[in-house]
């Protein structure tokens, strides 16, 4: 090989750069061009407008057509908040379920876990959606609601549920118990000090204001009293879980046969049964290798929780192609929508990254 | 014959070894009884197999399969004209055969570049017309054809830019790692609707004005660059797994640095990394379906509006398990592949450690 030539490397990195910002610039003049034509300025003033339209589900903020354009943003980001937070913890408790029984030694249960997983892994999940969307949306009204068990009713309003109203500070105290658990000092002596007494005050506060439990019941032609998840949003929630429980019951169950087969056969030489060995052998190791993988499917959930926009679910993806169509600011609010998913993205790589590095410096990393 | 007997009956001993096995087997039979039987009823028993909405309500209860016989043509191939399907039709198997081909091991030669590229135009020129044919413009495209084109060339395309960009986030210059990285990262980070919608509402517009390109160039084009984004990840944890010696042994016999890459670290990166693009091309093949919401059709659009008929309303669940069943084998037999692909590389080079990137996604079977 010739010697690197410095001057030449920098000539030709130089010449690359010039094209990419000739390149851009021409965009760039297009772009004004055609803005020009339609009679648009650039700028995100239109935040500050009417909205103009309506909101389907709004959970937490209130909204009217009158409200601004960006309150109409922030009520998507709470969705889209809602539905990936309930998303993520549904999907790994019914991934974690499937993966553990795929592994059982009995076949019959293997099987029929198999064969449900492997029908949803091979479908796509707007498929899914839309069929699941189709579905409540064609169930009977409210006075022939089913009910499979009390205080839950199906019908074409959508799925009702027993609501539990907890207290703002109970809430407040468990999110921050969580949070001083998440970010914790890895191996301070004291770390348990912070989310011992974040749980002890949602504790003392649900003492004090204990949470209420209302049961819906059929009033006229609608429910009264629980907590009624739309149809767009039941059906949302549960396509998301199906596909992603499939996608999380492989990463468990490829976890735990990754867990060298010698550590089972040495907790079964000591005696241990089953589920004993799963619990306090093989799933402390299996555990650490799936947290990577476990991360990466809640941020895949988030992001498919843009498939929204299809059944009408007003998520962030939803309301800010409404708002652009509407306002003809379709390229700030790509923007915006470019902005918010990247700035997820990079957060939980960045903790991931932190989790890695804890892993390396404990020496819990499975090899 | 007999291994195949044998394994049943381990299986069925297995099942009933235990008195607590045996009780989760009852469990587990009754809960598949429960669903299968209400759905071979659905499906087979109770289903219309001919003549037209009416005789499927008044069947009542069953599948409406004449359904399906009315409007698989529409589902299959979209709005393009009644008489000319077979033009659909051809492109696609042409598409599926250069799949096939590119599938097996044999057919890994430099004649597998021209026959995508002899294969492409001809595909082109079936359904788009011209000489002879009458045209069809592409808003009359839709169904199976479309599905197939938007994952077979997003993948072949994007493969090169793939190679491209991990060399780039690969290199010691700061200018293609800075550019390389960010495209990858950027287009990892959104979701393919947001590519979506910026190539069909914002890309426009940085056009010269009164040039219009064709929406579903701008959704292939679009697939192809998120295809390129993930392969870039698969082909760079490919070339991360050759040693180094390999390069600098290139280098020492004198070939140049893209002979080297080209004739030594690439084949052993891409040939390390295959099973995952494999899991990448099925993700592809069910997430081009996500072209609905920017009003393209094709098999889950098609199979939507067919279902959305007012003559036929009502019938969406045979629309869907239709389309659904073509999703499935499609995913399944890609997967299947990969298992193959798998297990025949790990007898090519049965001394060699082949490092499994994604070991933890694709566990080995039972």
């Amino acid at each position: 090989m010739r010697p690197p030539s410095l001057r030449r490397d920098a000539v030709l990195q130089g010449l690359g750069l010039g094209l990419t910002a000739a390149v851009v610039w021409w965009l760039a003049r297009n772009t004004g061009a055609s803005l020009a034509q339609r009679g648009l300025t650039l700028g995100f003033g239109f935040l500050r407008h009417p909205a103009n339209f309506e909101i389907g589900d709004t959970w937490w903020l209130r909204f009217s057509p009158a409200d601004s354009v960006g309150r109409a943003i922030v009520v998507g980001l709470l969705n889209t908040a809602l539905v990936s937070a309930l998303g993520c913890v549904l999907a790994i408790a019914v991934g974690f379920v499937a993966g553990i029984l795929r592994l059982s030694p009995n076949p019959a249960l293997r099987g029929l876990v198999r064969a449900a997983v492997e029908i949803v892994r091979n479908t796509p999940l707007l498929l899914l959606l839309l069929f699941l969307a189709a579905s409540l949306h064609a169930l009977p009204p409210p006075r022939q609601a089913l009910s499979p068990v009390h205080g839950v009713f199906l019908s074409d309003r959508g799925l009702v549920l027993p609501a539990v109203s907890v207290s703002r500070w109970t809430i407040l105290f468990v999110v921050a118990a969580v949070g001083a658990l998440v970010l914790r000092r890895p191996l301070g002596r004291w770390w348990w000090v912070a989310p011992a007494a974040f749980a002890a005050a949602a504790l003392v506060s649900a003492v004090v204001r204990p949470p209420v439990t209302t049961v819906a019941r059929l009033r006229g032609f609608n429910f009264a009293g629980g907590v009624t998840l739309s149809p767009e949003l039941a059906a949302l929630l549960a396509a998301l879980v199906l596909h992603q429980s499939a996608h999380i019951s492989e990463v468990v169950r490829g976890a735990v046969l990754a867990v060298p087969r010698g550590q089972r056969d040495a907790a079964g030489a000591l005696g241990m049964s089953r589920w004993q060995t799963l619990r306090l052998v093989v799933m402390p190791v299996a555990l650490r290798a799936m947290v990577p993988l476990l991360a990466t499917n809640c941020v895949s959930l988030i992001k498919n929780s843009s498939l929204a926009v299809a059944i009408g679910f007003p998520d962030v993806v939803s309301i800010l192609n409404t708002a652009g169509n509407q306002t003809g600011h379709s390229i700030e609010t790509m923007l915006i929508m470019i902005a918010v998913y990247l700035s997820l993205s990079l957060l939980v790589a960045a903790a991931l990254g932190r989790y890695n590095a804890h892993l390396l410096r404990t020496g819990t990393a499975i090899s | 014959m007999s291994t195949f007997v044998r394994r049943v009956a381990t299986a069925i001993r297995r099942c009933f070894s235990t008195p607590a096995a045996a009780a989760v087997t009852v469990v587990v039979a009754a809960i598949a009884a429960a669903i299968v039987i209400p759905l071979a009823r659905w499906a087979l028993v109770h289903a219309t197999w001919s003549g037209g909405a009416d005789a499927c309500r008044r069947a009542g209860g069953g599948a409406c399969w004449a359904f399906i016989g009315h409007k698989a043509g529409f589902i299959l191939f979209g709005l393009y004209p009644a008489a000319q399907r077979w033009r659909p039709g051809l492109a696609a198997a042409v598409l599926v055969a250069l799949v096939v081909c590119t599938a097996l091991p044999r057919f890994w030669t430099k004649w597998l570049l021209a026959a995508w590229a002899f294969g492409l135009a001809l595909a082109f020129f079936v359904m788009h017309g011209g000489i002879g044919l009458t045209v069809v413009p592409t808003q009359q495209w839709g169904g199976l054809p479309v599905t197939i084109m938007l994952t077979a060339l997003g993948l072949a395309g994007g493969f090169p830019i793939a190679i491209l960009l991990a060399l780039g986030r690969r290199s010691r210059r700061p200018l293609p790692r800075v550019a390389a990285g960010a495209i990858v990262e950027v287009v990892r980070g959104v979701p393919l609707i947001a590519v979506l919608y910026v190539a069909v509402l914002v890309f426009p517009l940085a056009l010269p004005t009164g040039l219009s390109v064709d929406k579903l160039a701008l959704a292939q084009a679009a697939v192809i660059v998120f295809a390129s984004a993930y392969l870039a990840e698969a082909v760079r944890s490919g070339l991360q797994l050759v040693p180094a010696r390999r390069l600098d042994a290139g280098l020492a016999l004198g070939l140049g640095w893209w002979q080297t890459m080209q004739r030594i670290v690439l084949p052993e990166a891409l040939r390390t990394v295959l099973p995952s693009f494999i899991s990448i091309a099925v993700g592809f093949f069910q997430d081009t379906s996500l072209i609905v919401i920017i009003g393209l059709f094709d098999l889950l659009n098609t199979a939507r509006s067919a279902a959305q008929d007012p003559n036929w309303l009502g019938f969406y669940t045979e629309a869907f398990v239709f389309v659904g069943a073509i999703y499935f084998c499609g995913s399944a037999a890609l997967s299947r592949y990969g298992l193959w692909l798998e297990r025949r590389m790990a007898r090519a080079h049965p001394g060699a450690h082949v490092p499994r990137p994604l070991s933890l996604t694709a566990a080995p079977p039972e």
